[in-house]
């Protein structure tokens, strides 16, 4: 079996396709899918293959999201496209209220097989309302898996486990990702969700990230090596599970770490690793958990202000001088 | 619709069922054994009894806060109910939904909801599914007439009658969306009225004329079953109690009630069925002794019920 170089479009397709063709009950439901492809091309070929389950629903997002869940109740294994991982906010009833809670509160007698789809994140110009990461709301609601993955063989792999896991997940894919390539086997092979991955080793400070802020700290870390500084980068890949062992070991080893993602600082994911980090590793910390994320303002239009708030390069190597207190 | 003498009695019991458990919650919370906050459905058991004889154990409903009745009349088990009411681990949800988040999904009873209009949009994804199975069950969907202000009730129809599922919206009008009375917050007479507007089916019919329910629903059920998408079926009804137990039902004009109360459905009923020589008195007294003995062994289930334990918390979270 050899190795092609696919596009994180591409992966997701052919994830889809492989996992509708081996389970009957997975249908996509959302907007512009069957003529468009998707409105990024990630569902190219599948309407063709599998015409009664490419579903175009009327610009109603609130309840296609409503409708993926009764789906999911009844035994179907829906992904539902959110569009722009900015609309969920129409949906956080149901996103928060029933699908997050239904499990718990029916006391397990219902299962909720449900992908919900959200491209996500800036870059594009797309500005305010189009340009966001908003995965730590949904990490701070119990009953919700979140997965964030950066490279196109995660993006394939990821979204095969989330598809068959009998819980609602979250997948977050980052709209600037959606043309980058990376190898992918052409073997079938499936991700499990909870696990990170260490993209670059390192001995001198814990990078800890996931999407697309995964190619910024790769490039930073290119950086570091030549002043003499070994980062280790780890791609957390889904927040929730959270692989907090593969985070505890490599902090042990280095003893400086450091979050960054896209999201803006404040209450972001970034907070709550570097607490419990400070909480559960405090003895074999040399320095503070240093947070590096958006500034905390709505998305610009104008791309010299994009780039102004979201997190760049330099920004994480400043960050990594404060870890390392130089 | 030619209804047949045992179908009578069918629709006679589910009504007293659902009566005889709201009464007896009633006197229960009122003794303050019953934690939380009750909504009641007294006056509306036709409403569910009706639509509920149409449909099989494998057809689908999703009902509100207000849900005792629906869950009944479909046929849940009234001992683990009754223990979810007592909030304890032998109720349905190991007491973790109470009265508001009530689901019997072996029933079909697929979720009482806290938030009001929800259930509409749940229901078409329960119906998606039923037809792409090609299964030929139906969801009814219950709200009150307080939903038809969501955006959920346009959705949810907008989203059943384009893609032709079989979802029957079953909606109560039971003059008060909480505690606002319906001139204020529906401006045309009656909600059915909607329904051409979706280039679906909809009636205006009496909610508490038990038999009328059960034909007009039967018409939906079918239409539904035929693959031909949504049905709305409004209900003129009453709720006897307040939005909530111990609600002071200050907005109700004087003499509302007892005017209503002159036309409880069960009453009618009752008239109309000793009218007809179906039941006599004594076989109706039977039939309430029967349900009453059922619910009150219910409630010694439920009293003998322990409280859940405390390592029952991080369970069914996740799969």
């Amino acid at each position: 079996m050899g190795v092609r170089e696919l596009s994180c479009s591409l992966a997701m397709a052919e994830a889809l396709k492989e996992e509708m063709e081996q389970d009957e009950t997975i249908f996509i439901i959302g907007e512009d899918l069957t003529d468009h492809g998707g409105i990024f091309g990630q569902f190219r070929g599948l309407p063709q293959q599998f015409p009664d389950r490419i579903i175009d629903a009327p610009i109603s997002e609130t309840s296609i999201v409503g409708t993926g869940i009764g789906a999911a109740l009844t035994g179907m294994r829906p992904l539902v496209d959110m569009h722009f991982a900015d609309f969920v906010t129409t949906a956080m009833d149901e996103i928060v209220n029933q699908m997050a809670k239904i499990r718990y509160m029916s006391g397990g007698q219902a299962k909720l097989t449900l992908v919900l789809w959200a491209p996500d994140g800036g870059c594009i110009n797309a500005a305010a309302q189009h340009s966001q990461c908003l995965e730590s709301w949904f990490v701070h609601t119990p009953g919700l898996k979140v997965v964030v993955p950066y490279e196109p063989a995660d993006v394939k792999g990821l979204l095969k486990a989330a598809i068959r896991d009998d819980d609602p997940v979250i997948f977050f894919q980052h709209k600037r990702l959606f043309n980058w390539t990376g190898p992918v086997t052409e073997e079938h092979y499936v991700t499990p969700l909870g696990k990170g991955k260490v993209k670059r080793r390192g001995t001198d400070i814990t990078i800890l990230t996931y999407s697309r802020m995964t190619y910024e700290c790769m490039e930073a870390a290119r950086e570091l090596a030549k002043k003499g500084v070994q980062a280790e980068v780890i791609d957390l890949r889904t927040l929730c599970p959270l692989d907090f062992d593969l985070i505890a070991r490599s902090v042990k080893k280095t003893h400086h770490a450091m979050v960054v993602h896209e999201a803006c600082l404040t209450g972001g994911f970034g907070a709550e690793i570097a607490a419990r980090i400070g909480e559960e590793l405090y003895d074999h910390l040399a320095g503070p958990v240093v947070r590096v994320g958006a500034k905390d303002v709505p998305i610009p239009f104008s791309p010299v202000m994009e780039k102004y708030v979201l997190p760049q390069i330099t920004d994480i190597l400043t960050g990594v001088d404060r870890a390392l207190k130089r | 619709m030619k209804i047949s003498k045992d179908l009578k009695t069918d629709l006679y019991k589910r009504m007293v069922r659902q009566r005889t458990f709201e009464d007896e919650t009633t006197k229960i919370f009122a003794g303050g054994e019953m934690p939380g906050f009750l909504h009641l459905s007294q006056g509306e058991d036709a409403v569910a009894a009706g639509t509920c004889a149409n449909l099989d154990l494998e057809d689908a409903i999703y009902t509100t806060h207000r849900g005792h009745g629906c869950i009944i009349a479909k046929g849940a088990n009234l001992k683990p109910m009754m223990a979810e009411l007592f909030g304890r681990i032998d109720g349905c949800c190991k007491g973790r939904a109470g009265s508001m988040h009530f689901a019997d999904v072996k029933t079909g009873c697929m979720g009482s909801n806290g938030i009001v209009g929800e259930g509409m949009r749940l229901a078409i994804g329960t119906a998606f599914a039923q037809k792409y199975k090609k299964t030929k069950n139906v969801t009814a969907v219950f709200f009150g007439e307080g939903a038809t202000g969501t955006g959920a009730f346009h959705e949810s129809f907008n989203m059943a009658a384009t893609l032709k599922l079989p979802v029957i919206f079953v909606c109560s009008i039971n003059l008060y969306a909480q505690m606002t009375h319906k001139s204020v917050h529906i401006a045309v007479e009656n909600v059915a009225d909607r329904a051409a507007g979706y280039g679906a089916p909809g009636v205006t019919i009496d909610g508490n004329d038990v038999e009328l329910v059960y034909s007009e629903v039967a018409k939906a059920v079918k239409h539904a079953r035929d693959g031909k998408g949504p049905y709305l079926i409004e209900c003129k009804t009453y709720r006897h109690h307040g939005h909530f137990e111990g609600d002071p039902c200050n907005y109700r004009p004087e003499g509302e009630l007892e005017k209503w109360l002159k036309k409880d459905p069960i009453v009618l009923y009752e008239k109309k069925l000793k009218k007809e020589g179906v039941l006599d008195v004594k076989a109706m007294q039977t039939i309430r002794e029967a349900t009453q003995k059922e619910i009150d062994e219910a409630v010694a289930f439920a009293r003998k019920s322990p409280q859940p334990d405390v390592e029952e918390l991080y369970k069914d979270i996740f799969a």
